[in-house]
């Protein structure tokens, strides 16, 4: 399912609702701002299910799953 | 002419490699820059055949001479320009070309002197990119005090039909971040200057849904004489991992701060002495803009001015400035500016980077008024900061307060102890009044 | 025989408001738990999450309620709604006013319904835009209840629909309110050529 993903927050999008905080906060913690800071571990099995209820409830749909491997290469143009 | 404030001189010829330069700038005032003296200069644009050979070996060439983006990424010109005629051909839309000379940067001027001395090198880059890309019209974003000047230009060549492709000229939006690339697309989109998320990259999706190629005006400069005189002839300057030559600002304490054309990796001791030499001894130097990097100017006279020449002192060259602040001056109490600066330059769209570079401002402030800080909560805002924003806006900053971490550790430490090394009033480095809310 | 139809109608018939009310009670809770996730109240007791959570498995329940609802009103025998009725408002020949606001109520819930099922492909600004249409709905659905049902007179129908009235009132002072106090963070900027501005 979402187990091997990559969790990402788009920082444009993310209002710092807090809500995957809440869900997640293993995966999760809040800076000093309270925005969400993800550690950019994959999703372990365990967490699969919350992590994808974190995705579908974020208010401001500011969180993405990532198939494994699909992290922007350095040095492309923008 | 003079822009910001101050009088900018056009290049000088000093250097190893003098009677090759200047290449962009016209030299010693020539007058108004004409399109008759700019073909009596350089001679005339030759004509991109038609289909896609022709623009594929023009392109070839362009990645023989290494060009690189002059914007401050330094991303190989040949690669974007390919990328983005492939993402046309692929998504079968046409492709859009925008000329960035915003120039947000406030202690840069390069690009303004540019657009003002030279404005059709950069309108016949412009035009070019747009055939070998395949884009139907060009977009020149300019600094407003060089519009009228590139609006002459413009009207210039339109008159006689000269180019290919229409040119249309907007004024930049004249904020720090207006010249990212996501927030260029958006103010030529006649959207607020601020940067969109990415993906999708604006090389695949920009303007109008459409690939777009944004590209310093500095790199289209460059681009038009390659293809007048070739890749050999560029990479006669500069050093063979980086060739050409790039456009510098020099400020502060200098003998005759402006704008010059140097040789890629001239040293920086040279890069100064082109600009009059140091006013007075220099404690630190501004590398590569407001968000690069502080250096010590004896670990870094003889290093040259190139991505590679500065990577030992954890510097590059940026946006090609060079800020010299002397002996007298407070690093601390500058950096603190800058910093109140570049926080309020955020977009205000990503909270680490509005509320994030908020904090680290109030409390380098509270450091450079020798009141109670904490050095440990700083880094750890720094680090909280740094990367999560939506464009490299706080990363730069986090890099330049950084490095005036390490720069100026004495002053750092007298700062804790209430008093302050600084002896003259007042302070070097220029910063705009504060933007209207 | 005929009064095997007639108690089967008659039960269709309290199946048929009982259920309205049940809904009216939960519409409301919907919508005051709908504003809980956006002003955050009652965090120390819950996470805020919950209460987003809560405020969705509720509107699912709603829906499968209100289909209850719909079908044992155009069932029953002794009143003339029609099929057209249950989308289309102010068609019913039966009471069109009073039956005409529940059918505006279940369109506007539906659509929001609809928009939130697929927020992620619609995208946050589409999705809001018709979200909002949740304040029309539940005024809708008051008034349906007000003036469909007639048993006023009851005390704890009253009190149910005075309940939900002041809950719900209640609810969104509050967020006018906060929407007043300013939230903890600066407006986002608004597209256009001056920066930032009030969302």
């Amino acid at each position: 399912m979402s187990a091997g993903a990559r969790l990402r927050v788009d920082p444009i999008a993310c209002d710092g609702r807090g809500f995957c905080l809440e869900i997640l906060p293993e995966m999760i913690s809040p800076d000093d701002w309270g925005y969400p800071i993800i550690r950019a571990a994959e999703v372990p099995a365990r967490l699969a299910a919350q992590a994808s209820e974190a995705v579908w409830l974020c208010p401001r749909l500011a969180l993405r799953l990532d198939a494994p491997d699909r992290s922007r290469p350095r040095g492309t143009p923008r | 002419m003079t822009t910001a404030g101050r009088t900018v001189r056009s290049a000088g010829q000093g250097g190893r490699t003098a009677g090759e330069l200047p290449r962009l700038l016209p030299g010693p005032w020539a007058g108004p820059a004409t399109l008759a003296s700019h073909l009596a200069r350089h001679g005339p644009l030759p004509a991109v055949g038609r289909g896609a050979e022709p623009r594929r070996q023009l392109i070839a060439e362009v990645g023989r001479a290494g060009l690189t983006g002059r914007g401050g990424a330094a991303f190989p010109t040949a690669r974007k320009l390919a990328a983005v005629a492939a993402a046309a051909a692929a998504t079968g839309r046409t492709p859009a070309v925008i000329a960035n000379g915003t120039e947000g940067e406030p202690a840069s001027a390069k690009d303004k002197v540019l657009l003002a001395q030279a404005p059709h090198l950069v309108l016949d880059g412009a035009v070019l990119a747009a055939q070998l890309t395949g884009a139907r019209q060009a977009t020149v974003v300019a600094h407003g005090a060089v519009r009228d000047i590139v609006d002459g230009a413009v009207a210039e060549r339109r008159r006689i039909r000269y180019d290919p492709v229409p040119v249309r000229v907007l004024t930049a939006a004249g904020r720090f971040v207006a010249g990212e690339a996501s927030a260029l697309v958006n103010w030529a989109g006649h959207r607020a200057a601020v940067p969109t998320a990415v993906p999708p990259r604006v090389s695949e999706r920009g303007l109008d849904g459409r690939p777009t190629l944004v590209q310093n005006v500095e790199t289209l400069a460059h681009l038009a004489l390659i293809a007048r005189r070739g890749a050999a002839w560029f990479c006669s300057l500069g050093t063979p991992a980086e060739p050409g030559s790039m456009l510098v600002t020099v400020i502060g304490a200098v003998r005759q701060p402006g704008v010059r054309e140097i040789g890629i990796g001239t040293p920086v001791g040279d890069v100064l002495a082109l600009a009059g030499g140091p006013a007075a001894p220099l404690t630190a130097l501004l590398v590569g803009g407001y968000s690069g990097t502080w250096v010590v100017p004896a670990l870094v006279a003889t290093a040259p001015f190139s991505v590679a020449g500065l990577r030992g002192a954890g510097a590059s060259p940026g946006a090609g400035l060079v800020a010299a602040l002397p002996a007298g001056a407070c690093g601390l109490a500058e950096t603190a500016r800058l910093a109140r600066y570049l926080a309020a330059e955020s977009a205000g769209q990503c909270g680490p980077c509005l509320f994030g570079l908020g904090s680290i401002a109030t409390e380098l402030a509270e450091l450079a008024a020798g009141r109670r800080f904490d050095l440990s909560r700083l880094r750890r805002w720094l680090a909280q900061v740094d990367g999560r924003g939506g464009c490299h806006h706080p990363d730069g900053a986090v890099r330049m307060i950084r490095s005036a971490l390490d720069v100026f550790p004495a002053e750092i430490a007298g700062h804790a102890g209430g008093w302050c090394s600084g002896t003259r009033p007042g302070a070097v480095l220029p910063l705009p009044p504060p933007a209207r809310r | 025989m005929i009064m095997a139809a007639a108690a089967g109608s008659a039960g269709l018939w309290y199946l048929s408001r009982g259920s309205g009310l049940v809904l009216l009670m939960l519409f409301s809770a919907v919508v005051v738990l709908g504003v809980a996730t956006r002003t955050g109240s009652a965090p120390s007791r819950w996470p805020r999450f919950a209460v987003a959570e809560l405020h969705r498995t509720l509107s699912l329940f709603a829906v499968a309620l209100l289909l209850l609802h719909v079908l044992t009103a155009i069932l029953d025998p002794f009143v003339t709604i029609g099929w057209a009725a249950t989308v289309l408002p102010f068609v019913s020949p039966y009471r069109t006013l009073a039956i005409g606001l529940g059918t505006l109520a279940v369109d506007l819930a539906g659509a929001v319904l609809v928009t939130s099922l697929a927020r992620r492909r619609l995208g946050q600004r589409a999705w809001r835009a018709v979200h909002w249409l949740a304040y029309l709905a539940w005024p809708a659905a008051f008034l349906h209840a007000l003036t469909a049902g007639s048993d006023l007179g009851v005390w704890w129908v009253a009190l149910v629909e005075t309940g939900s009235a002041v809950a719900v009132a209640a609810a969104v002072l509050a967020r006018l309110a906060g929407r007043a106090r300013g939230g903890p963070r600066p407006p986002r900027p608004v597209p256009g050529p001056a920066p930032a501005g009030t969302s």
